[in-house]
């Protein structure tokens, strides 16, 4: 099975009324405590599990998973300890591996499409590779048979954001708001008409993400008919502070499972 | 009207998150319509002239040129409102926000000088205006704080990664991320994602369209070099648009060798080499690890601490038609007491870079860009050489 066919079949077998995609950090406390929690939710009800490489200057992400990738570049997390933290979550559920685009072009695309194969990866997000950056990206991932999954934003006119449905592999990452990650409270305003938008101009699944810290906010994207809710600072939050992250982020996730039953 | 460059030979792009896309493209289309109408033009040229105080002299640095046996004419951007060029750009992009309707400005500042700039512009054009600055940056840069303040802008200190320029910039860009629809983005180098080096460029470009002239007229000739300093590279791309077409002309951009090349202390990535990354949202040289971590760089003038490049001058390095060496902070800070000896001129930090380097390798005919004014510097100089 390929990797965008194995996101596929995550998508049409998920339990709930969305898949739920947790976030977790690869070596963030530290390498062997990043599997643990990666296992962790795929044993309390995650359907496919994003895994981030630390990056130096994370441009998309809000304040706490900028300071995890911090501490666990600090710690001296490499890509290459990364790619064994998603070999290891790989075996026990599909995994999206998150990663900023010049860790990626350093290694050069195609060596990363082969090491992302290697790992059992299905498929990649770049959040700072927007479409027209992405076309040698897209051909050697899409030689391998993974996933260049793109982001759309609630600023992504409608022209663009058909240009962008058409060229999606794997899902859509519907980013709820505009802003970088992190947890907000209440419903994200609108977000029936995002998920509309981004449903009408794609073949592939619809997941939202940025900003959904609740199992309400999650329970009520679901209503608005996303296919998979991405869940990220609120667990990174988790990883940061309990004594035991695993158990302790297992736990918030199975409260997000819990709520899209 | 030339189409706005997207990228410089490989250099350049738009690595950025798909949020800010529009915008971009939103603002190129601006910039367009505004470079094409004379209103803006003519209101610019206003502000420059009668706020700003352009044209700035060409003077003949007469102790320094007897010093070094060399001839040298300095650009006075010193001279300048707000004491630096970084004035140039700031009005040209604060107004262009007016045009746009957005009333919301953003700004990052190393030295402070970009920031003072932006506060001055959304003063006079009654913006609101927010200046992201790296924690050590507010400590070695106080008068330049206060002034924001005074001039009604919120500074807003940033405490990640070493709290210099890089993390300001990063943390302006998060800014605009999440307010992208009411604000506008006032990089102040000629870095980030297309189309902002080209606008920086082209608003700086009144460096060398007056030094050009004023060099023809004065000796009739063109200069043999031309020196400039580059952290972003804003007044060295200015300094040498206008001469990019006279291939007789040498090009040098000096950068900060900090504590050395050797040291990995420095924020010299152009003339370092190594293979090109993505730093703020454009390919470019920069200083990275093995694995892509952007580096920290490191220099004693904030300035020119940035581990980026704007890909022009990337371009420029590849294609042989500028040169770029580096200057250690020591060598820099000689410089600085030395020219304000010798000259009655106390020069940016950063320019001291430049002097330094002209200085150890007099010209027949040298046209340094002065980019800025040193008082920002005395605390740090006296601290640092007392």
């Amino acid at each position: 099975m390929t990797g965008c066919e194995r996101i596929g079949a995550a998508f049409e077998q998920r339990t709930g009324r969305a898949a739920l995609m947790p976030y977790m950090m690869a070596c963030f406390p530290d390498e062997e405590t990043s599997i643990a929690i990666g296992l962790s939710c795929a044993a309390n009800g995650a359907d496919l599990v994003e895994v981030g490489i630390p990056y130096s200057d994370p441009l998309a992400d809000g304040p706490v998973i900028h300071e995890a990738a911090t501490q666990a570049l600090r710690n001296g997390a490499t890509v290459q300890a990364s790619l064994r933290v998603a070999k290891a979550v790989s075996e026990a559920v599909p995994t999206v591996v998150m990663c900023y685009a010049n860790l990626v072009l350093s290694m050069g695309w195609e060596a990363f499409a082969a090491e992302l194969v290697e790992a059992g990866v299905s498929g990649l997000i770049c959040p700072d590779l927007p479409l027209e950056e992405a076309p040698e990206a897209l051909a050697a991932l899409d030689a391998h048979g993974l996933a260049l999954v793109p982001l759309v934003a609630p600023t992504t006119p409608d022209s663009r954001l058909a240009e962008i449905g058409a060229r999606a592999r794997g899902f859509l990452y519907t980013v709820s708001v505009a802003g970088t990650t992190g947890e907000r409270s209440g419903p994200a305003a609108g977000i029936d008409a995002v998920v509309e938008r981004a449903r009408a101009n794609t073949s592939v699944p619809v997941a939202v993400g940025f900003g959904i810290s609740t199992p309400e906010q999650a329970s009520s994207t679901a209503d608005a008919g996303a296919e998979g809710v991405i869940i990220g600072s609120r667990l990174i939050r988790e990883a940061a502070t309990a004594a035991d992250p695993s158990t302790a982020v297992g736990l918030v996730v199975k409260g997000f499972a819990d709520s899209l039953r | 009207m030339t189409e706005v460059e997207h990228r410089f030979g490989p250099f350049g792009g738009r690595y950025v998150p798909e949020t800010l896309m529009p915008a971009l493209v939103e603002l190129e289309e601006a910039w367009v319509a505004a470079r094409n109408d004379p209103a803006y033009e003519a209101e610019l040229g206003i502000l420059l002239r009668d706020f700003a105080g352009r044209p700035t002299p060409l003077y003949r640095a007469e102790r320094l040129s007897e010093l070094t046996g060399g001839e040298l004419w300095l650009k006075r951007e010193d001279l300048l409102h707000t004491g630096a060029h970084k004035i140039n750009n700031a009005l040209g992009q604060a107004l262009l926000a007016k045009r746009m309707g957005k009333r919301r400005i953003i700004a990052e500042t190393g030295a402070g000088q970009h920031g003072v700039a932006t506060a001055v512009a959304c003063a006079r054009l009654g913006l609101e205006c927010v200046v992201y600055m790296g924690a050590e940056d507010i400590r070695r840069q106080q008068p330049n704080v206060e002034r924001m303040r005074l001039l009604g802008a919120t500074v807003a200190p940033v405490e990640s990664g070493a709290k210099t320029l890089k993390e300001a910039v990063s943390e302006a860009i998060r800014d605009w991320v999440a307010s992208v629809e009411t604000s506008h983005y006032i990089i102040g180098s000629a870095v980030g994602p297309a189309p902002f080096p080209a606008i920086v460029r082209d608003l700086q470009r009144v460096i060398s369209d007056e030094a050009r002239a004023q060099m023809l007229d004065r000796t009739g000739e063109l200069p043999k070099r031309v020196i400039a300093c580059v952290g972003g590279g804003s007044n060295a791309i200015g300094g040498f648009a206008a001469f990019l077409e006279d291939a007789e002309v040498e090009l040098i951009g000096v950068e900060a060798a900090g504590e050395g090349l050797d040291s990995g202390r420095h924020g010299a990535p152009l003339t370092a080499g190594g293979r090109p990354g993505i730093l703020h949202g454009s390919l470019s040289a920069i200083m990275q690890n093995d694995e892509g971590q952007i580096a920290e760089a490191h220099s004693v003038s904030a300035g020119l601490d940035y581990p980026g490049s704007g890909p022009q001058h990337a371009w420029l390095r590849e294609t042989g038609r500028a040169t770029y060496v580096a200057v250690t902070d020591a060598d820099a800070l000689a410089a600085f007491r030395r020219v304000s000896e010798l000259e009655g001129i106390i020069p940016a930090l950063e320019t001291a870079h430049a002097f330094a380097w002209a200085m150890a390798n007099p010209g027949e005919r040298d046209l340094l860009i002065l980019s800025g004014r040193g008082d920002k510097d005395l605390a740090e100089v006296i601290a640092r050489t007392s």
